[in-house]
């Protein structure tokens, strides 16, 4: 199958008072269309920049911003900005930012503000783009008569849902969810991930998920990518990696999410994530890794392993 | 004291504060060295002065740098004493009285005549007072007799003046030049300085065997010192030296003080709500609609221009102005954080909240504005000055505008006097906005650059 | 003295009014409406509930940060009246966001002192001896590393650990730890969990551990209240109550709870329709009711379920065990 999304050697890097910060750093992988990949990680990884820079959503502190993007075929990154805002922007890619729920701008009617997307981008009539929006709402499970009401008169998880009709409202390809749940009580969680899940379905959807919450990133999963201080350190089918997480982060931070059902041995990992401004030579999860040998002194390859797996680490090598 | 000095070094970074910083620490160094040059009774004395403390000093005359500006060679003052400048020569005429000669000879090539011309007698006699008169040989030739008066009443520093430019007979004599013009200029070109040599010849008659007498030859000239002169003959630097301390005390005495009473009262308000917090906002609207001016006008007019007052009257006045409202927003949001909780659950009291946790909080917001408020508060010093609400003592800048302001010096090209207190105050309040807003930078997690 | 409860709550309310434009009233947020339960000595017990539930509310209303509108506390058999310093320094509290809840301009040895100075406690070599022994509990060694430190120069974890040292720093009885661990990375999560606890058994402190995330309790607690909308509608010991759910908002709330496996992305979950109701306008009878799929009509519409024992030690608020 064709992939919708193919990412090589993409290099995202910020400019602080302490130093460049290398916030993603040569990330390559491919996403085929009508499919969900979870992206997990601890906080400051690179998952939510690694979004960012798929979407040249780019701070005014860029550094570097290098690599190749395809969107569906076009080559993203040879695009100017106007370029890339009319043709990718919400047309094939549209984006669910972290707490963007909580970023609903409170004197603007919900309707209003998740039609902004069709007057922008499709240049409809307002009466038009509000009838989209009700589709939409119907679609994501909001009440249709909230279209006139304000923000601060919906229950987060209506919010939230209002938020993703916002993201699905001009039919995009790929809709990247950055924590779309992590805020939100575990009945709600569950109800957005039904209609996730649903509209998926419905639509041909991908998505890229990213969250630290592991336990329901496997509500969505089909494809998992684990990043390591902004390197993918294993990517592979849900099915595999759920089970049996390959490298030694994957294992440890699988390890470390509590489980209601079945008992067992919590562990936790020791240790900090290094800093982005000068990570360590070698393998990046090294000083903190139980299975660390003479050879994590080098970069490790990103290896083939059976089933389509890729695992950068020499245990594999 | 860590933290102050992590701030310093970060400040480093900003260019502008650089510059600010520099400015500051130069205005600091003036007061300080001010302060110790000329300690607060001199200074009062001399601002207040009187002809005897600036008598030599020429009236409004120009900075002295301002000659490296103009091609033609501007006079400085010169004193010509008798003791060292002249020839004495005694002879006894009839039994007791003497005739006593004094013969200056000097060279003059400054491009301009001078200001003004006096003579200063030093008579020492009993009961009768020496008789003198003046000849004045010009370079080219021209003789000039004048000045016939008997040098009868003497100053307490026994000091006689007489002002040769007010000369009734050369007054005459000259006609529509003035008497300097008369006796400096050529000829046949009465705005053009004949250069070369005078002799001025006093001669003195003493009728008593002890009596004595020096002379000192004054030409002022049209350039005084750094700041140059003022219609009274003051030295405007001493007003510019001195405006520094106080402008920097009024300017941090009064941000401080009303930033430090505001933000208490603010904090009072926002922690223990209800009666105290309506209160204290019935309080800053009704503050909000009086004028400032007006009040500090009437206080000045009424009760005392001393610097200290307007100064208290503004802090009064200041306490509960419009920024307790911003202070208060900012403590209703901080008064419910985690932290203060946390205090409140292990017991720490009301007082310890406000002071220990609450206050703190917002010092990073207040240092900026307190830097950012200190010139405008240097500024309205300058402006009650200049309405007449001056300090009655103290040389300040907004004294010395005030002076030229009511002296018309703009419309007599006095630029000088107008614009060295107007530079003294915009560099300080440059200096302070400079440091202020790099400051805003480094505090304001919003303004900050990641 | 061990059989008496630790902490004794009795018919608990606390009601906020909220009022129009200051003065017209407009009704009560009944924020905790009629809680009992005991705690003992050493034991742990986690409320577990969704946002607005009014768990947070209860929780400072055991620390005395709030004044019951009603209804009694007892601690040790005191009745606690006014919350005098003594009580408070017998409750330690730890907060959800570790950031939030540590003042950003005290450096770690002063964020440590501040109680021991407000309550007067010990000489200053006491207080610093103290300070010393409270950082190597929590594990922050050498603690010379930490001592000077301001907040924003640790990490999330370390910040947690502080806040923990703080609350035992007084040597208290129990401790009220408000979602300690919902703002952490998940790695870091366990390894705070873990100290939670080695601190409670080394102390024999009892806790109140209050979560909306029911997948941390088993690691923690010995009994779970679970709260909804004011009300307390199950108490059961953990085990007991993830094997053996009664209250079907309990079942809901369990069924929600994803744990990590591939095969979830291909089922949907079965979730109550609707949202908590509102806490100012609270439905009449049982307040699950209108969510609730077994609903027995024109009993649970009416009648407030009182709590049936249908388990011993298992009691539930639901006319299903009558």
């Amino acid at each position: 199958m064709e992939a919708l999304l193919k990412v090589e050697d993409l290099k995202l890097y910020f400019r602080t008072t302490k130093g460049v910060v290398q916030a993603v750093d040569g990330v390559s992988f491919e996403l085929a269309s009508h499919t969900a990949m979870v992206i997990v990680g601890e906080s400051g990884c690179g998952k939510s920049s690694l979004a960012k820079a798929i979407l040249r959503l780019l701070p005014r502190n860029t550094h570097t911003y290098t690599g190749k993007i395809y969107i569906d075929g076009i080559d993203a990154m040879s695009l100017s900005d106007e370029q890339f805002r009319r043709q990718i922007r919400w047309q094939k890619i549209s984006y669910v930012a972290q707490a963007a729920m909580n970023a609903l701008n409170p004197v603007i009617k919900v309707g209003s503000q998740v039609a902004e997307p069709l007057l922008i981008h499709r240049r409809m009539r307002k009466e038009e783009a509000l009838r989209k929006v009700v589709e939409t709402f119907q679609i994501v499970g909001v009440p249709t008569d909230f279209v006139d009401r304000y923000p601060f008169e919906l229950s987060g998880g209506m919010r939230q849902r209002a938020v993703i009709a916002m993201a699905l409202v001009t039919n995009p390809k790929l809709v990247i969810l950055d924590e779309p749940t992590s805020a939100l009580d575990v009945l709600t969680q569950a109800n957005i991930m039904n209609a996730l899940k649903r509209i998926k379905e419905e639509f041909e959807l991908t998505y890229i998920l990213i969250t630290h919450d592991i336990a329901t990133s496997s509500e969505l999963a089909e494809r998992a990518m684990v990043m390591y201080a902004g390197q993918i350190v294993e990517l592979g089918n849900a099915g595999h990696f759920y089970l049996e997480p390959l490298h030694p982060y994957s294992q440890k931070l699988m390890a470390s999410v509590p489980t209601l059902r079945e008992d067992k041995e919590l562990d936790f990992i020791p240790g900090q994530p290094p800093s982005l401004i000068n990570p360590p030579a070698g393998c990046r999860f090294a000083p903190r890794c139980h299975k660390r040998f003479s050879a994590c002194d080098r970069e490790p390859p990103m290896v083939d392993y059976k089933d389509g797996r890729k695992i950068k680490c020499h245990l594999y090598a | 004291m860590k933290r102050l000095w992590e701030t310093l070094q970060e400040l480093t970074r900003f260019k502008s504060a650089l510059v600010g910083l520099g400015i500051l620490a130069f205005i600091v160094a003036l007061a300080i060295y001010t302060v110790i040059a000329i300690p607060y009774g001199e200074a009062v004395r001399l601002w207040r002065g009187g002809e005897d403390v600036w008598r030599y000093n020429p009236v409004n005359a120009k900075p002295a740098w301002i000659s490296y500006f103009t091609p033609r060679k501007l006079p400085q003052t010169r004193v010509l004493r008798s003791e060292e400048h002249a020839q004495m020569e005694e002879e006894t005429v009839g039994k007791t009285s003497r005739k006593v000669t004094i013969t200056y000879q000097f060279r003059y090539t400054a491009d301009l005549p001078p200001s003004e011309l006096a003579l200063v007698y030093k008579p020492v006699f009993k009961k009768k007072s020496p008789l003198v008169s003046v000849t004045w040989v010009t370079p080219d030739g021209r003789e000039y007799t004048f000045g016939r008066i008997t040098v009868k009443s003497v100053s307490v520093h026994g000091r006689y003046w007489y002002s040769v430019s007010r000369d009734q007979k050369l007054v005459q004599l000259f006609g529509t030049q003035n008497v300097e013009e008369g006796l400096f200029c050529r000829a046949d070109d009465p705005k053009r300085v004949q250069k070369g040599d005078h002799r001025v010849v006093i001669t003195a008659y003493l009728f008593e065997p002890d009596a004595s007498i020096e002379t000192e030859l004054v030409l002022y000239g049209t350039v005084h010192g750094l700041a140059g002169t003022d219609h009274l003959r003051r030295d405007i630097m001493v007003g510019l030296l001195w405006g520094t301390p106080v402008a920097l005390s009024f300017g941090l005495a009064a941000s401080l003080g009303t930033m430090i009473t505001s933000v208490i009262i603010a904090a009072l308000g926002a922690w223990f709500g209800g009666f105290v917090d309506s209160l204290i906002q019935r309080l800053t609207e009704i503050r909000m609609i009086i004028p400032t001016l007006p009040i500090l006008i009437m206080v000045g007019m009424f009760f005392s221009k001393s610097i200290w007052v307007i100064l208290a009257t503004l802090l009064v006045l200041n306490i509960i102005e419009s920024s307790v409202k911003n202070y208060r927003a900012i403590f209703l949001q901080e008064k419910n954080a985690p932290y203060i909780e946390a205090a409140r659950s292990y017991g720490a009291g009301h007082m310890r909240i406000i002071f220990r946790y609450l206050i703190p909080r917002v010092i990073p917001w207040l240092i900026p504005s307190f830097v950012l408020a200190v010139p405008s508060y240097v500024f309205l010093e300058a402006a009650l000055a200049v309405l007449g609400l001056g300090d009655p003592v103290l040389p300040t800048w907004g004294k010395v505008l005030s002076d030229a302001y009511g002296r018309g010096a703009l419309f007599q090209g006095h630029y000088y006097w107008v614009l060295e207190p107007a530079f003294m105050l915009m560099v300080t309040g440059f200096g302070f906005t400079m440091i202020g807003h790099a400051l805003d930078r480094i505090f304001n997690p919003r303004l900050r650059e990641i | 003295m061990q059989d008496q409860a630790l902490i004794s709550v009795k018919n608990l309310h606390k009601w906020f009014e909220l009022r129009k434009w200051g003065f017209i009233h407009v009704g009560f947020v009944r924020a905790v409406d009629g809680v009992d339960f005991d705690i003992q000595h050493g034991e742990a017990v986690t409320f577990v509930g969704e946002s607005g539930c009014g768990k947070s509310t209860l929780a400072r209303t055991i620390l005395g940060l709030y004044q019951p509108t009603k209804g009694e506390i007892f601690f040790e058999g005191k009745r606690l009246q006014r919350l005098g310093r003594w009580y408070r320094s017998q409750v330690g509290y730890i907060q959800q966001d570790p950031y939030g809840a540590l003042p950003p301009f005290m450096n770690v040895r002063r964020i440590l002192l501040e109680p021991m100075v407000v309550n007067r406690w010990g000489t200053r070599a006491e207080r610093e001896r103290r300070i010393r022994e409270v950082l190597e509990e929590v594990k922050l060694t050498p603690v010379e590393d930490f001592i000077g430190k301001f907040p924003h120069m640790l990490s999330g974890g370390q910040q947690q650990r502080v806040v923990i040292a703080r609350s035992i720093v007084l040597n208290p009885k129990l401790l009220v730890a408000d979602e300690p661990v919902s703002m952490l990375d998940a790695s870091v999560r366990v390894e705070i969990l873990q100290l939670l606890q080695r601190v409670q058994e080394a102390h024999n402190l009892g806790v109140v551990y209050i979560t909306h995330d029911l997948s941390t309790v088993r690691y923690f607690s010995e009994r779970i209240f679970v709260m909804y909308a004011a009300k307390l509608v199950e108490k059961a010991p953990v085990r007991e109550l993830i094997h053996n759910p009664l209250h079907p908002y309990t079942r809901a709330l369990l069924d929600a709870i994803p744990d990590p496996d591939p095969e979830n992305a291909f089922k949907f979950k079965e979730v109550p329709p609707g949202e908590p109701p509102s806490l100012l306008n609270p439905p009449p009878g049982c307040r699950f009711h209108p969510r609730c799929k077994d609903k027995i009509e024109g009993l649970c519409d009416r009648e407030i379920p009182p709590e049936f024992e249908p388990v011993p030690n298992h009691y539930v608020s639901c006319w299903l065990y009558k």
